[in-house]
């Protein structure tokens, strides 16, 4: 596995998948059929999860020492890791989640 | 929080990004809880706003006790939705209105509510600024005393204008001023936007709809095919620094999109609780055919929500019926539920203001006199406080009154059309394709 920083896509902040996460304490998290939909009470912003499987990873965010190991709690394959790079790093862009130690 | 679910199949990726449904479908199915609701907490109003879309007036004797309230806050609470927007009647002339949005906040429901500004004094503006999870929309239909007065009734431009003046001066910033658009202020979206930034304030359009006192003034109030167009313009040009609820979706019908989720969230995605405890599909649908239930019944609103027969039915997949074959059908969705209701038009129909015309074909087609009319009306008694009918607002033909005689007098509130949840809304997180733009509603 790589452990070079991904190159930030058009739009995309780099993330740093080897810093510790987790949700914004002023967000609120709640399970859909199709993934979740997080509500950050401070920006008044919605968004949402569009899978079950980066629901997981941002649910293990908070237990784990960084994104890297987080998505790896959650069953995430090498192949897939860029794809919930980029949507980690789109929910740190709209601070949905924030460094560990910056919560 | 919950426990993170079990390890993910390895196929999720490819499951992101080739998911079964777009999100728009997702929600057209009905989610777990509403993202937000409307909610009214009273039937009383210090104003009588002509289009008033909850008829509201006097209080309802059968209103929700503040113990009931709590109870409901509870239930929300419960099922995670994240905010209500809290309407009426004017809201904050019930007594435990402040012990409500405090109660609500505290138990992680954010409020958002609306208000003619009838008790925003500097001391409750300060509190209001101190608090992250209360949001606040003035009402102001007109960016002139006239053009507003005429609709929202005497001395209602300075009130907004005296509390929009406190909320700024005691540093709420981004506090939302709610405009519906009517054929009068159309032309001064420009004056709204400075009033607003002078303020300090958001600026949010909604659409005028044909529901409650509404129902009488819509044929006269709303706008004129021509300014629907310059609305959809002025809108397209500022993107996301405007908010509208979503509530111009129809309008996408032209071309590209607005800001939003472009759907009629009714029993899908937000849903409207009355006063006294009834539960309808969307704020802008007080009627019997829309009416889900009550959350004083066993099971409370959660099993409105989740068992209504009214709102399964929302749930299933729509016709299109006459619209199916129109190109703009999959932009504008057939319009607005409500609006086509309310002025006698099938639902599976065209929006009376459908851009591409056919609502007023279809509505020279339908007899209006037959059209179902609101449901609940408290405007006060006529009578009580006449209030003059205006007459020369605009270009607008002398005879051409806002109310028919009988209804003049009626004295209503102003409720804000608060509905769309969808706020803010980024659809940017979790797959490739997503533009990444906020959708906001609200």
């Amino acid at each position: 596995m790589s452990t070079d920083p991904l190159p930030a896509a058009a739009g995309v902040p780099v993330f740093d998948l080897d810093a510790a996460w987790r949700l914004h304490p002023q967000v609120s998290l709640r399970p859909e059929r199709f993934g979740a939909l997080l509500y950050h009470f401070g920006t008044r912003r919605l968004s949402f999860l569009k899978s079950p499987a980066l629901l997981a990873v941002v649910s293990s965010l908070a237990g784990e020492p960084s994104a890297r190991a987080a998505c790896r709690a959650a069953g995430i394959s090498a192949a897939d890791l860029p794809a919930y790079t980029a949507a980690l790093a789109r929910l740190a862009g709209s601070q949905m989640i924030c460094p560990q130690a910056g919560a | 929080m919950s426990p993170p679910p079990g390890p993910a199949p390895a196929s999720a990726a490819a499951q992101m990004q080739a998911q079964p449904l777009p999100l728009a479908e997702q929600f057209t199915r009905g989610l777990a809880a509403p993202i937000c609701l409307t909610w009214e907490l009273t039937y009383a109003c210090n104003l009588a706003c002509v289009h008033c879309l909850s008829s509201s007036g006097r209080r309802d004797p059968r209103e929700l006790t503040a113990a009931e309230c709590r109870g409901v806050i509870d239930e929300l609470e419960r099922m995670q939705v994240f905010y209500v927007n809290i309407g009426g009647g004017e809201p904050t002339v019930r007594p435990d209105f402040w012990d409500l949005v405090s109660y609500a906040t505290s138990h992680h429901v954010g409020v958002k509510f609306s208000t003619n500004g009838v008790k925003i004094s500097p001391a409750i503006a300060a509190r209001l600024a101190a608090s992250d999870y209360v949001d606040v929309q003035v009402s102001l239909d007109g960016a002139t005393p006239e053009v507003n007065d005429a609709v929202r009734g005497p001395g209602s431009y300075a009130t907004a204008l005296r509390a929009m003046e406190n909320l700024a001066a005691a540093g709420m910033a981004g506090f939302k001023i709610s405009v519906v658009v009517t054929r009068q202020n159309a032309g001064q979206l420009d004056d709204f936007q400075a009033i607003a930034s002078r303020l300090g304030a958001q600026l949010r359009l909604t659409r005028l709809r044909p529901s409650g006192r509404g129902a009488d003034v819509w044929p006269q109030l709303h706008p004129t095919a021509q300014q629907q167009r310059q609305l959809y313009d002025w809108l397209v040009a500022r993107g996301e620094q405007v908010l509208t609820g979503d509530s111009f979706f129809h309008l996408s019908g032209y071309g590209q999109a607005l800001p939003g989720l472009n759907l009629c969230g009714a029993g899908r995605v937000v849903c409207l609780i009355d006063p006294v405890g009834d539960v309808y599909a969307c704020p802008f649908a007080i009627h019997d055919s829309f009416l889900a239930g009550n959350v004083r019944s066993p099971g409370g609103f959660a099993a409105v929500w989740r068992d209504s027969p009214l709102f399964a039915s929302l749930r299933q997949p729509q016709s299109g019926g006459a619209c199916q074959s129109c190109s703009a059908y999959d932009s504008c969705r057939g319009g607005c539920m409500a609006a086509k209701f309310f002025t006698g038009l099938p639902l599976d129909g065209p929006d009376p203001e459908c851009v591409r015309g056919h609502g007023q074909t279809a509505l020279a087609a339908v007899d209006g006199a037959a059209a179902p009319r609101p449901g609940g009306d408290h405007s006060r008694r006529a009578g009580r406080s006449p209030r003059p009918v205006p007459v020369t607002i605009g270009a607008r033909p002398p005879d051409d009154t806002f109310s028919p005689a009988g209804r003049t007098a009626r004295r209503i509130p102003d409720h804000a059309c608060d509905q769309n949840p969808l706020a803010g809304f980024d659809p940017g997180t979790g797959s490739s394709g997503d533009p990444g733009a906020a959708l906001h509603g609200y």
